[in-house]
């Protein structure tokens, strides 16, 4: 018998049972009832969908070596100097969102809807930025089609933007549900999530910068 | 015991709620399955077109021409209209019935019951996992209907051809479009689905649903979702860069230099058409298996429940579905031995794609060593079993031929090809369907269906294919040529033209047989025995409830697993079959 409760022991010997008094409908709380389940289901999602979303940058960047090392076309893309701006902005984000996690972990409620809102605003400022920095290699007369280069940038960038689209979105949900100070123990599943997801994103971010610095 | 709490829905009120956009694994179920049925119909119209047209090339015939007043104006078909069909026949076949039916279909219905749970990890993003395959369907029929019509790049969309736009031929403008758009559309739905599978099969299993108690169609369905998620994301990326070729003028799969029809293209240069096929077939080979593992599992499960002994080798069976699934993501090169790859990368291409030949052949062993000796039930849904051993033998080995780069050098693009793919990827996957419909049909709708029925069916369907896609085999062998129209102007081909009528014949025969399936589908749905709990006398969790389950499944009990998933004829156990849900002491074992 493994330890009961870590990840070899569920995925080897099944999940813990449930409490003896009949499973997960008790008026028990705590880790036993049925949002323990959820819970655990919720980070395998997230687990499959972080897997999904690098192999499709996995892919995007197979095809750019690829497509890099086989035609003589390829014009380095100059880099907008605000992308150093925004990657600042977005590891900011995570910080400040991390903060918040700790705050509620240690019970400063007001705390964490600081935090939480600032990373928040951090997270759309980054995309604000992003804007910009597309808006100025515009102006440059880069485009997408300029040059494979600047192709594989905006794919990139723009690919990147809509994963964090979403991230915002659940980040906004739950600052929304926070300041409305319906934050129960079921939302701190969502509040872990999302929070993941962000940091995922930061680190994609960080990677994609390295891409376009050595590659692009 | 009070209601469970960690249902993320409550019971459905309201027609709309319950049927349409509904939350509910089993319905969502069932609605995939009527979506692959209604797909499986058209493309399987459209390879009647094809295949009427390959023997009738010169044939007029006037509702060709009020369906396509262009492409078949006079009511002759062009070569770009049977190109089209082609396209749509294997596209949908592929994507809206293969993937489709055996995953989606059976696997959202009863993977949830049979690990014991009330539902999918993520309800809502199940629901919306089939409404965006519904999009994904609707937008690909709808380049049925565009100006040029659908697409005729193939299944496999390579560029330049579905790169470059109308320039390259009639369906090559807003059908192609539409073609890539759906696709992608099709990759997203794909991973919302296979997100839920994981999750569900990892953390929702009830108490004792150790994962070696799993029924093998629940590792299969498990190890599909694993293969879409990695598969369909690297899809998704080549389709977004596909459609940016095509709509913004980048130049990713488009090289330089390009003369079609008398133009030369001079928006694109630089791009590799391989690079695509690279992507494609990373997708392309595991999506093979997505559309074939379930019904492995389907056959595993039932060849032990109607032969009444355990499978043979449990064990063996999930770490050979394991295996396939691993291998499976190493062998795309195998599909491009002819693009001029380096040989050294041929050969290790080709000896991986042996090496799936030994999982294979495990199963294969294993469903024969489960037969060995058994007390055989010879209902229908055991004979599609037995229907699928037989496809998988036999399209198998051929694989193993065209697994070679010194004999796919002459097989490739010939009907060799084509008997090989509809043998193994297209009938036994269909096979594992009709053995899924006829074994669960009792459970998802309380009925039993017609048994002389669907023996006829069988039989008929079974001779049917087999008279279709061995003489493929041969005309392949005889150096016929796939993709084309017309075969009746070259010599050595028009040869080939009494077995290629013997083909068409076949086809419209095993069509007409399909009929007597949607009649036995319906009329039992309509007017069939009420089923009983467990009428196959199986063990899995699915016949411990009523038929139909109830909305959450167990109606609020928590099942228990003792018991692993195939003990049957147990020594000294009361009856030939022990339930996994059934008290430990029934059995000391275990």
């Amino acid at each position: 018998m493994g330890m009961a409760g870590s990840l070899t022991h569920d995925v080897i010997q099944g999940p813990p049972p449930p409490p003896v008094d009949g499973g997960w409908g008790g008026d028990n709380g705590g880790n036993s009832d049925g949002r323990g389940a959820f819970r655990r289901a919720s980070f395998t999602g997230l687990w499959v969908l972080l897997a999904a979303s690098t192999m499709l940058f996995a892919a995007f960047t197979s095809a750019m070596v690829v497509r890099r090392g086989l035609s003589d076309d390829w014009v380095s893309t100059p880099k907008p100097p605000i992308l150093l701006v925004n990657t600042g902005i977005l590891l900011a984000s995570s910080i400040a969102l991390e903060i918040a996690r700790r705050a509620l972990k240690s019970g400063g409620r007001a705390k964490f809807n600081g935090w939480w809102t600032a990373g928040t605003f951090l997270g759309v400022l980054f995309l604000g930025g992003q804007v910009l920095a597309w808006n100025q290699l515009n102006a440059e007369k880069v485009f997408i089609f300029t040059n494979p280069s600047s192709s594989f940038f905006y794919v990139l960038t723009v690919a990147h933007a809509f994963h964090l689209l979403g991230g915002v979105s659940a980040l906004f949900y739950v600052d929304v549900q926070a300041l409305r100070l319906s934050l129960g123990p079921a939302k701190r599943t969502a509040i872990d999530i999302s929070a993941i997801f962000w940091h995922f994103l930061d680190g994609l971010w960080l990677y994609l910068m390295v891409l376009f610095y050595v590659w692009g | 015991m009070s209601a469970p709490t960690h249902l993320a829905h409550g019971a459905p009120q309201g027609f709309i709620r319950k049927y349409v956009f509904s939350l509910d694994h089993k319905v969502i179920g069932i609605q995939y399955y009527f979506l692959g049925l209604f797909s499986v119909f058209i493309g399987m119209a459209l390879s009647l077109l094809m295949r009427f047209h390959m023997v009738n090339p010169e044939a007029k015939v006037s509702w060709f021409a009020s369906l396509w007043p262009t492409s078949a104006a006079g009511g002759m078909m062009t070569p770009e209209l049977y190109l089209s069909l082609m396209t749509m026949h294997g596209t949908i076949m592929v994507f809206f019935v293969l993937t489709t039916v055996p995953q989606s279909g059976f696997g959202n219905y009863f993977l949830p019951i049979q690990i014991g749970a009330e539902d999918m990890a993520f309800p809502v993003l199940n629901m919306m996992s089939f409404w965006t395959t519904f999009l994904a369907l609707v937008v690909m029929v709808s380049a049925f209907f565009v100006q040029g019509g659908a697409p005729l790049a193939g299944w496999t969309g390579y560029p330049p051809l579905s790169g470059v736009g109308r320039i390259t031929g009639p369906g090559e403008g807003a059908g192609q479009t539409l073609w890539i758009v759906s696709i992608a559309i099709f990759c997203g739905a794909s991973l919302m689905g296979a997100i839920n599978f994981i999750a569900t099969t990892v953390d929702l299993r009830c108490r004792g649903m150790r994962l070696m108690r799993m029924p093998l169609t629940c590792w299969t369905w498990l190890v599909t979702a694993i293969l879409a998620l990695l598969g369909f994301a690297v899809l998704l990326a080549a389709g977004l860069l596909l459609i940016l070729d095509r709509t913004v003028g980048t130049s990713f799969f488009i090289p330089g230099g390009l003369l079609i029809s008398d133009q030369i293209i001079s928006n694109h240069k630089g791009g590799s058409p391989l690079l695509w096929q690279h992507l494609f077939w990373f997708f392309g080979h595991p999506e093979v298996y997505i559309a074939i593992l379930p019904g492995m599992g389907v056959t595993s499960h039932l060849l032990a429940t109607f032969s009444r002994k355990p499978v043979f080798g449990y064990k063996a069976m999930v770490y050979a579905i394991l295996s396939i699934g691993f291998l499976g993501f190493l062998v795309w090169g195998h599909h491009m031995f002819m693009s001029g790859m380096n040989p050294y990368s041929a050969m290790a291409f080709s000896v991986l794609t042996m090496c799936i030949g030994v999982p294979s052949a495990i199963k294969t062993f294993n469903w024969i060593g489960t037969l060995w000796g058994g007390k055989i039930h010879f209902d229908t849904a055991m004979m599609f079993s037995l229907g699928f051993v037989s496809l998988f033998v036999t399209g198998g080995i051929s694989g193993i031929f065209l697994g070679q780069p010194a004999l796919d050098l002459y097989f490739h693009d010939t009907y060799f090809v084509v008997g090989h793919f509809h043998m193994i990827m297209g009938v036994a996957a269909i096979f594992g369907m009709f053995a899924g419909t006829f074994y669960w049909f009792p459970k998802m709708f309380g009925k039993m269906m017609n048994e002389t029925l669907g023996k006829i069916h069988f039989y008929g369907t079974f001779i049917g294919v087999y008279c279709i896609f061995t003489p493929m085999h041969f005309v392949g062998l005889a150096g016929n040529p796939r993709r084309y129209s017309d075969f009746t102007n070259v010599e050595y081909l028009a040869n080939l033209m009494p077995v290629h009528k013997f083909m068409t014949h076949a086809a419209y025969f095993t069509a007409a047989i399909q009929i007597l399936f949607l009649i036995n589908l319906f009329w039992s749905l309509w007017k069939g025995p009420k089923a009983p709990m467990n009428p196959w006398n199986s063990t899995s969790l699915e016949w411990t409830i009523p038929s139909p389950p109830p909305f959450d499944n167990f109606a609020g009990v928590h099942p228990v697993v003792n018991h692993g998933p195939y003990e049957f004829s147990v020594p000294g156990a009361p009856t030939d079959f022990i339930m996994q849900t059934d008290p430990p002491s029934v059995h000391s074992g275990d």
